[in-house]
């Protein structure tokens, strides 16, 4: 070894990282806070430079464009802004215990359209022949089956075989995709839209057509809290999730729990399908879901797998997903701008964890000394 | 009609052949980039803006133009597009320890929103009525052939009539697999992949393998892009045309175990099965719609074989998707 590099191995590193897990509860949200903070600030002045408005003007048009005239009584655009959260929350939720139990469910684009799909098969083939509950009923029951089937399939292979689950349900999207259009192409004769269907749609509850969805989305927040917390299929999930081995050791059966939990995980995001097709679009096609299954994964990790966290996270991402659009709507730019920040915004979220696991020591004169 | 669906095939395969290649050495240091897709987005869009660029201050005359630079601007462009795209990844989760699939969804996010905004922003200034911007001169020089391709036939036709970038993709897959298995480089890599704590403890430095194979791999990818725009598409971007070929890119380091050269093999099969349904005679278009599962169902039936067979040689690197900290040990 030449004298230059030993002299440099023995040279102290001016700081060394540490791994914590003292820090409160409430230190680690108001790095949390202040990290949105930061974020929704960089997204005005980003916004601001880009479209030449003034700082303040875009966050004005932020608001208008989420909320409406809400202080004027009119309440359309909230609603449509809760009944995106609806959706965009449910997925979360669906790929919540999957990823709990380290399960990368890549899959819930795939298994919201196949939920989406039995829905509009129901609503197209049945809907003039069964009875409006039944129909809605039947419809409820194919979507979850639809979505559970989607998610079960990769999740056969990684109890047999350990197959890369990432992948194989990345995968599982693009067929869904597939067989979508074809049935769309089949069902719109050639010209690639199936025109709104009126059965089997969900009710309007005092003029708001997306009452139910929302209904749904809470019940489905609470209910996934609960099977998380405190049933014993959620603790197996969470052993399971911790490490196999610990798993089997107390006699938990690892590929039982991989195949249920991933059941539960499809149905759910079947669910969201339906939400989609009975109650929102009334129709399909392989944009239903828009992408809303990846953007679902980042929000069930920043949720930290906390259903009610997961509400706050979607909040926001919609928020700004809406928001942003209409700021370059409102200067004619695309709207994949919003794209843009919901990007940065994420990450500058997924970065902000590491002051919260870890501290940063510098090198002190007293330790360099002992 | 043989040689044509073989050239198609093999121009098809060549963003994939980009992007695989670009996430096989990624993957060998042990991180999983997700975020290929939308790298391969930045790649192409940077090169479009750099050669829109270009084009413009050439006054849009091709005879002003300088060959060189005509190709050399755009290609730049794409690899530093890309590059910073890997280097954000990068800092995020071997410096922050940030989790890894999250990370790269989020830059896939980002990546495809600044391609489509880029790509509309640049429709809005040229004005132009069509959604989609044609940079069919810089397009031109690329598309430069050899020039004895056409005295050979078939055989020429389908070796030699491809432009440069198709055989940089081909030579660069080949580099890659060499140096991954003959250098010391390659050996401290996969070590790297495999166990970097005892990477670390024999004096190799992890830190500066994992990024610099992140950065390699993802300005790789980025040219993917690039080829896709100005050779595929004869120089049209229009927003989410690239569409799903990141996700198969990814998709094809499993279908090629790991291995630059089979990634060669791998993507033209790929791009055989994405081109099949064209040439198969009497296909009505619906039944179009169900071929194109092929390629999809095809790398999932050997995700399954590869993971029944569980052979020693065709495993992902063993430390892959999990964040090295040291003191963690």
């Amino acid at each position: 070894m030449t004298k230059s590099a030993e002299i440099k191995t023995h040279r102290e590193p001016f700081f060394h990282v540490v791994k914590r897990d003292d820090m409160p509860t409430y230190m680690a949200w108001l790095i949390r806070v202040i990290t949105i903070a930061v974020a929704f600030i960089i997204v005005g002045i980003l916004s601001s430079v880009v479209t030449g408005k003034p700082f303040i003007e875009t966050y004005d048009i932020m608001f208008q464009g989420v909320f409406g005239r809400i202080f004027e009584g009119r309440t359309t655009m909230l609603w449509k802004y809760l009944q995106e959260i609806a959706v965009l929350l449910v997925l979360a939720l669906a790929l919540t215990p999957a990823f709990k139990m380290k399960f990368w469910n890549c899959g819930a684009e795939g298994q919201a359209l196949m939920g989406g799909l039995a829905s509009i098969v129901c609503m197209i083939e049945l809907g003039d022949k069964l009875p409006y509950p039944v129909l809605v009923a039947v419809i409820a029951v194919t979507s979850i089956l639809a979505g559970a089937v989607w998610g079960v399939i990769p999740a056969l292979f990684k109890a047999w075989f350990n197959t890369n689950e990432t992948l194989f349900t990345l995968m599982m999207n693009y067929i869904a995709t597939q067989i979508i259009k074809y049935y769309v192409y089949i069902k719109g004769g050639g010209s690639n839209v199936i025109n709104p269907v009126s059965y089997g749609n969900f009710p309007a509850v005092g003029m708001n057509d997306y009452f139910v969805n929302i209904m749904i989305a809470i019940f489905a927040t609470v209910l996934m809290f609960v099977y998380l917390k405190y049933s014993k299929q959620g603790y197996e999930i969470s052993v399971v999730g911790e490490s196999q081995n610990t798993a089997r050791y107390i006699g938990i059966n690892v590929k039982k729990v991989i195949i249920r939990t991933m059941l539960i995980s499809g149905a759910v995001c079947g669910v969201a399908g339906m939400m989609l097709v009975a109650g929102k679009d009334h129709s399909i096609n392989q944009n239903t879901v828009g992408g809303q299954g990846f953007t679902a994964i980042l929000m069930s990790w920043l949720g930290q797998f906390n259903p009610f966290i997961m509400v706050f996270m979607t909040a926001i991402v919609v928020f700004l997903r809406i928001g942003v659009a209409k700021v370059a709507d409102a200067s004619y730019l695309n709207s994949s701008f919003s794209e843009i920040m919901v990007g940065i915004v994420i990450l500058m979220l997924v970065g902000c964890e590491f002051f919260i696991n870890y501290s940063i020591k510098f090198r002190s004169k007293k330790e360099a000394n002992l | 009609m043989i040689v044509q669906f073989i050239c198609r095939a093999i121009m098809l395969s060549v963003p994939l052949l980009y992007g695989s290649t670009g996430e096989i050495i990624t993957e060998k240091s042990g991180h999983l980039n997700l975020g290929i897709p939308g790298i391969m987005y930045t790649g192409a869009i940077s090169g479009v803006v750099g050669a829109f660029l270009y084009e413009n201050a050439c006054g849009n005359n091709a005879d002003n133009m300088n060959p060189f630079l005509a190709i050399a601007i755009p290609f730049l462009c794409a690899v530093l597009g890309a590059m910073l795209m890997g280097l954000i990844y990068s800092f995020l989760t071997v410096t922050l320890h940030a989790n890894q699939n999250v990370t790269g969804l989020a830059i896939t996010t980002l990546g495809i929103g600044l391609g489509n905004f880029l790509g509309a922003s640049l429709v809005n200034i040229t004005k132009s009525e069509l959604p989609s911007i044609a940079l069919t001169k810089t397009s031109a020089f690329f598309a430069a052939k050899l020039p004895f391709a056409d005295d050979l036939g078939w055989f020429g036709e389908i070796v030699f009539s491809h432009d440069f970038l198709t055989y940089l993709a081909i030579a660069i897959a080949i580099i890659a697999s060499i140096v991954l298995n003959r250098t010391r480089v390659g050996l401290n890599l996969r070590s790297v992949g495999e166990n970097p704590a005892t990477a670390d403890a024999a004096g190799i430095n992890v830190i500066k393998y994992r990024y610099l194979a992140t950065c390699i791999g993802s300005a790789v990818a980025g040219l993917g892009g690039l080829q896709y725009v100005i050779s595929y598409a004869s120089g049209v971007w229009s927003n989410d045309a690239f569409g799903d070929r990141g996700w198969m890119a990814i998709a094809l380091v499993i279908f090629a175990l790991w291995k630059p050269s089979m990634a060669i093999l791998g993507s033209f099969v790929f791009g055989a099965l994405c081109n099949a349904n064209n040439y198969i005679q009497g296909l009505g278009t619906e039944t179009q719609e169900l071929f194109k599962m092929l390629p999809y169902i095809v790398t999932i039936v050997v995700l399954i074989i590869t993971s029944m067979r569980k052979k020693r040689e065709h495993q992902p690197p063993a430390s892959l998707g999990i964040n090295y900290f040291r003191e963690e040990r």
